[in-house]
């Protein structure tokens, strides 16, 4: 016998309002513990993805939009633009690098982007399998791709027309597989990459052999005498005054419209961050009522315990122990919550994911335990202790004489 | 002398006092305090058992003046030194009927390896892992006196211990007490308004005149 077993002895002594403290609390808990690895991940990759763009040029629209279709390749393009500008853009002075992205067409839901070699080198991807593409219809899977839907190096598919499921399928065009990346724990994880040239043929009505036989542009923009478009441009800029200049500089040419990731991305955290504190919120005023009928609870049954207190007295307790005795009562609550509250949390994400298998949500992961739902357990324990503190006072002054006089 | 409870004065109105008669007992001998309801004999009780501090006078366990013990120490000594068994056996139902008695070892940190002993003779061994509510009221009781006894006091006080028993099981309570103080070495007071108990304690005190 100590002082934890027999406070957990007069807990389960009482399972259903045990029960349903731990599970009040648990769900408080379980919401913090979910919006801690939402948030966590969702800041984590977006950073990880926007590393090394500092401008994302596109179609005039909404520059949320343009970031989120052409970094993260979750929302529809803004629209196309016309090469002759894009490659003029190419030779300012400020700009160090240019990657051309041609969006448009997907695979079962996965997207196909037409780039050059630049953009894995951005993300400095690495082959599981085979090598990247160097003719068009070339294709390289991203690892995700691969696995769900079961392609290996050497097979081809046909893609569809449109950014999410299919319309119409571009049967004259398969593309083949000439290899497949690497986890890469970021965005290319979800794409299948091929040369803009791929887009570009794909979408043409003749056919022309000899081109279609030619390599593809591995770095800049491919070379063509006919009109073409892009769908976005990711730019590195050469020095920091491009920073004050470029943007300014494109979003007065009428046709284009400059965005900065890290700038869009701070505003769209600030929108989801009044969501965020308002489900906070919610989730600390559960807590609090947890609290509350923990310390509701403890309070009615030392009512009916007093006896029991004073008995220990009389078998030789001392005042500090009945104290320990309900305080560890709390503790022992608010601890059991912590724990059930973070697997409740874990098992959400786990259901969310599971429920979408495809965009942003997928990227998510529930295997991952951060430092801080270690502070949940702090803040767990606080809340039993503050719940049990005029409780375990009350026991502390238990009156022995006139408690088991009283009966 | 295990017990010495010399010129005990109590009172809640200082116009009422209450004067006790001195008691003091030997290892092994044993008391009855007899009153009737009312008379103040549940107050020397508790003073004896070191519940209720008295306005005057000493109590000596041994020899501790127990008034004099501070804070948990005092606790301990309680714990140790004196067993109580009260009118309704008060067995903490969270915990089986073993539990029970380890609980009354683990206050006074000291592991008498006495549970098993004293539950067999009791003749309640095969009820150790039971809960308090399937006892019987006399089970219950018998519980209760096992759990005065496991940390060995030198000084067991009963409080109107046979008051909700029949005639048959107040008896065989009161013989248990006497044999198990005598087992134990222990000095034994029982405190009733009961008269069947009268026959078998000779050394008798009368609180508040005759019943």
């Amino acid at each position: 016998m100590n002082m934890i077993k027999l406070s957990w002895k007069y807990l389960i002594a009482k399972p259903l309002s045990t029960g349903l403290n731990i599970l009040l609390l648990a769900l408080g808990l379980a919401i913090i513990t979910v919006l801690i690895l939402i948030q966590d991940q969702f800041e984590n990759k977006m950073t990880k993805d926007a590393e090394g763009i500092d401008l994302v040029v596109g179609a005039k629209g909404s520059p949320l939009q343009l970031i989120l279709s052409s970094v993260y390749h979750i929302d529809f393009p803004t629209g196309n633009i016309d090469l002759k500008d894009a490659m003029a853009l190419s030779k300012n002075r400020l700009v160090k690098n240019i990657i051309p992205l041609g969006l448009g067409d997907n695979y079962q839901g996965y997207r196909i982007v037409g780039t050059n070699h630049d953009y894995l080198a951005l993300y400095s991807a690495t082959f599981s399998q085979g090598i990247a593409w160097e003719k068009p219809f070339e294709v390289v899977l991203g690892h995700e791709v691969a696995e769900k839907i079961g392609l290996k190096t050497g097979d081809t598919f046909i893609g569809s027309h449109g950014i999410g499921s299919s319309s119409h399928e571009h049967d004259a065009h398969p593309y083949v597989i000439t290899g497949i990346l690497a986890p890469m724990g970021n965005v290319l994880d979800k794409l299948i990459l091929t040369s803009i040239e791929s887009v570009w043929y794909t979408h043409d009505e003749e056919h022309d052999h000899a081109t279609h036989e030619a390599p593809v542009a591995k770095k800049g923009f491919p070379v063509t005498d006919q009109d073409r478009e892009v769908t976005a441009l990711l730019i590195q800029y050469r020095n920091p005054i491009a920073a004050v200049q470029l943007p300014r500089f494109i979003n007065s040419k009428s046709a284009l419209q400059a965005a900065s990731p890290s700038f869009e991305i701070s505003r769209l955290f600030e929108l989801l961050g009044i969501g965020v504190k308002l489900i906070q919120g919610l989730a600390i005023v559960i807590i609090i009522i947890a609290g509350l009928g923990i310390f509701i609870a403890l309070f009615n049954s030392l009512k009916e315990r007093k006896y029991d207190l004073a008995v220990m007295r009389t078998l030789g307790a001392s005042s500090w122990q009945l104290f320990l005795h309900i305080v560890l009562e709390g503790v022992i609550l608010t601890i059991l919550g912590a724990v059930v509250g973070i697997a409740i949390g874990h098992l959400f994400l786990v259901i969310l994911v599971m429920q979408n298998d495809q965009g942003a949500i997928s990227t998510l992961s529930a295997a991952v335990f951060l430092k801080e739902e270690l502070w949940i357990l702090g803040y767990a324990v606080i809340v039993g202790i503050l719940a049990s503190l005029i409780p375990a006072w009350n026991a502390y002054q238990t009156d022995i004489a006139k408690q088991l006089t009283k009966a | 002398m295990i017990l010495r409870a010399n010129n005990i004065e109590f009172y809640y109105d200082s116009k009422q006092k209450f004067k006790i008669p001195d008691i003091n007992l030997d290892t092994g001998e044993q008391m009855l305090i007899l009153g009737k309801s009312g008379s103040g004999k549940t107050t020397i009780l508790n003073i004896i058992a070191g519940l209720l501090k008295p306005r005057s006078g000493k109590v000596e366990i041994g020899q501790t003046d127990i008034y004099a013990l501070k804070g948990s120490q005092f606790d301990k000594f309680r714990g140790k030194n004196i067993g109580i068994i009260f009118q309704k056996p008060h067995i903490l139902v969270p915990l089986t009927v073993e539990e029970n008695l380890q609980l009354a070892n683990f206050f006074v940190e000291e592991n008498t390896h006495l549970i098993e002993p004293l539950l067999k003779e009791l003749g309640i061994w095969d009820k150790r892992k039971a809960k308090i509510n399937t006892l019987s009221e006399g089970e219950a009781q018998r519980v209760s006196i096992a759990r005065a006894l496991v940390n060995k006091p030198k000084l067991i006080l009963a409080d109107e211990p046979t008051a909700s028993l029949d005639d048959e099981n107040a008896a065989s309570v009161v013989r248990l007490l006497q044999e198990q103080a005598r087992k134990y070495g222990a000095a034994l007071i029982i405190v009733t308004h009961d008269q069947r108990v009268k026959d078998h304690i000779s050394n008798q005190i009368i609180i508040g005149g005759q019943l």
